[in-house]
């Protein structure tokens, strides 16, 4: 009889856990929609953002633009802006994210220093001994532009300033529900990226003279660079948070799928053992009958 | 040959097709962009944004944000833009009224806050002259002074 209760036992605790999954899918399915809404809303204006950067790093003459497209003849310092999670029973989300920075520190032979946003990053970081420069956490559920900003000030300041000569971000890419990938990718300073169609614009030299710039120049680019370059932070912490709340949703729903499994199973086992217990006192029972017959 | 004209603004798409002519509020005057124009960068600055399209005509306020001109494509990028068909007429003009109120009770040193309501005040005078020029349709004529902010 003490195997069956034991298995009742467990039963029981199995089917807790199931519900404490299924509530945190059903919150994690909620924030999903609200962030995955949050990013189309501001995916158009950050990719166009993106676009206008890199077509005014393919600018002819570019590294007399401005100083955030200047390549350093030597990098002796790398700022990596690391974007995780606050919180875990995200799947593998955090995991993956700490791989990437792994895979993409090892072949790196200069010093790198870490921004992150999220505490599990950051713990994760602290752990593997890296050089943290600031960290931040706690963001709201729904981040303005207001709040990440500074994060991404941090980076353009630190590079103006001559402490990095290159910075990085590494976040997790929102595909679609199912799919995240964690990317890392060169913020500043700014360069064009070889597939897009920037290149072919560079190519033409139609309009050798590269853009036309009103009011002037200087003044134009000093509004658009730092603030095109601090929105990309923004977009990605957003992709980020979408990316979490879908992994954690993907993740709690496979575990409500196996506690119910486990339940069944254990059920069954139950089953057969209390089965089996009235078995035994059944035979306990003919066995004492016969017993007193024979007398 | 139509030019691609995309507008967006910090929080959506606004207007996405193949036009025949923008006509911007740049930060050094109104500015008609035709296709095959060279490429430009400008500020833009609070104003209406005219997309021509055949003889159609849509119309847009803005307030401020940049512009991208490439030979096949001009890229808005609004602070927040909206077509006039969207504008709440009725809303736009109590906004007005309020925010003139709290300008005329104004006391204090909160410069923030003064210029807040300022803006808000130029925003729905904009909607407001935006949609009385030219949500009647047929009305073609160009009135001096529009597209820029007061």
């Amino acid at each position: 009889m003490a195997n069956a209760r034991e298995v009742k036992q467990r039963i029981k605790s199995v089917k807790n856990i199931s519900q404490v999954t299924r509530a945190l899918q059903a919150v994690s399915a909620s924030k999903v929609r609200k962030a995955i809404e949050q990013m189309e809303d501001t995916r158009p204006y950050s990719v166009k953002a993106w676009q206008v950067l890199q077509h005014i790093a393919g600018q002819p003459g570019r590294s007399s633009l401005h100083p955030l497209l200047i390549q350093r003849p030597e990098v002796k310092q790398i700022i990596a802006i690391v974007i995780s999670s606050d919180r875990g029973l995200a799947g593998a989300y955090n995991a993956n994210i700490t791989r990437t920075v792994d895979d993409w520190a090892v072949s790196l032979s200069t010093p790198v220093k870490y921004i992150t946003v999220g505490k599990r990053g950051r713990d994760q970081l602290l752990w593997r001994g890296r050089d943290i420069l600031a960290e931040f956490s706690g963001l709201p559920g729904r981040p303005s532009y207001v709040d990440i900003a500074p994060i991404g000030q941090l980076a353009v300041d630190q590079f103006l300033a001559g402490e990095a000569d290159e910075v990085f971000l590494i976040y997790t890419q929102f595909v679609n529900r199912m799919v995240h990938k964690p990317v890392v990718k060169k913020l500043l300073p700014l360069e064009t990226d070889p597939e897009s169609r920037v290149k072919k614009f560079a190519d033409e030299e139609s309009h050798s003279g590269g853009y036309i710039f009103e009011p002037d120049q200087q003044s134009l680019l000093d509004a658009i660079i730092p603030r095109f370059t601090v929105l990309q932070v923004f977009h990605a912490v957003i992709e980020s948070q979408a990316s979490e709340h879908s992994a954690r949703m993907v993740a709690m729903k496979n575990a409500t799928d196996n506690a119910t499994d486990l339940a069944d199973a254990l059920q069954l086992e139950y089953n057969k053992a209390r089965q089996q217990a009235i078995t035994n006192e059944m035979l306990d029972i003919a066995g004492g009958a016969e017993a007193t017959n024979t007398k | 040959m139509p030019i691609r004209c995309e507008i967006v603004s910090q929080d959506r798409i606004v207007f996405e097709d193949d036009v025949d002519m923008v006509i911007l509020p740049g930060a050094m005057g109104e500015m008609g962009i035709l296709p095959g124009h060279a490429p430009l960068l400008s500020s833009l600055k609070m104003g209406v944004i005219r997309v021509k399209r055949g003889d159609q005509e849509e119309v847009f306020t803005a307030t401020g944000g940049f512009v991208e001109v490439q030979p096949d494509i001009v890229t808005v990028m609004a602070d927040a833009a909206e077509n006039i068909d969207e504008i709440d007429e009725e809303r736009a003009q109590k906004a007005m009224e309020r925010a003139e109120k709290l300008l005329e009770e104004y006391s204090g040193a909160d410069t923030e806050n003064y210029l807040q309501i300022q803006a808000a005040l130029r925003r729905s005078n904009l909607r407001l002259k935006a949609v009385s020029q030219f949500r009647k349709r047929g009305q073609r004529s160009r009135p001096p002074g529009m597209g820029r902010s007061e």
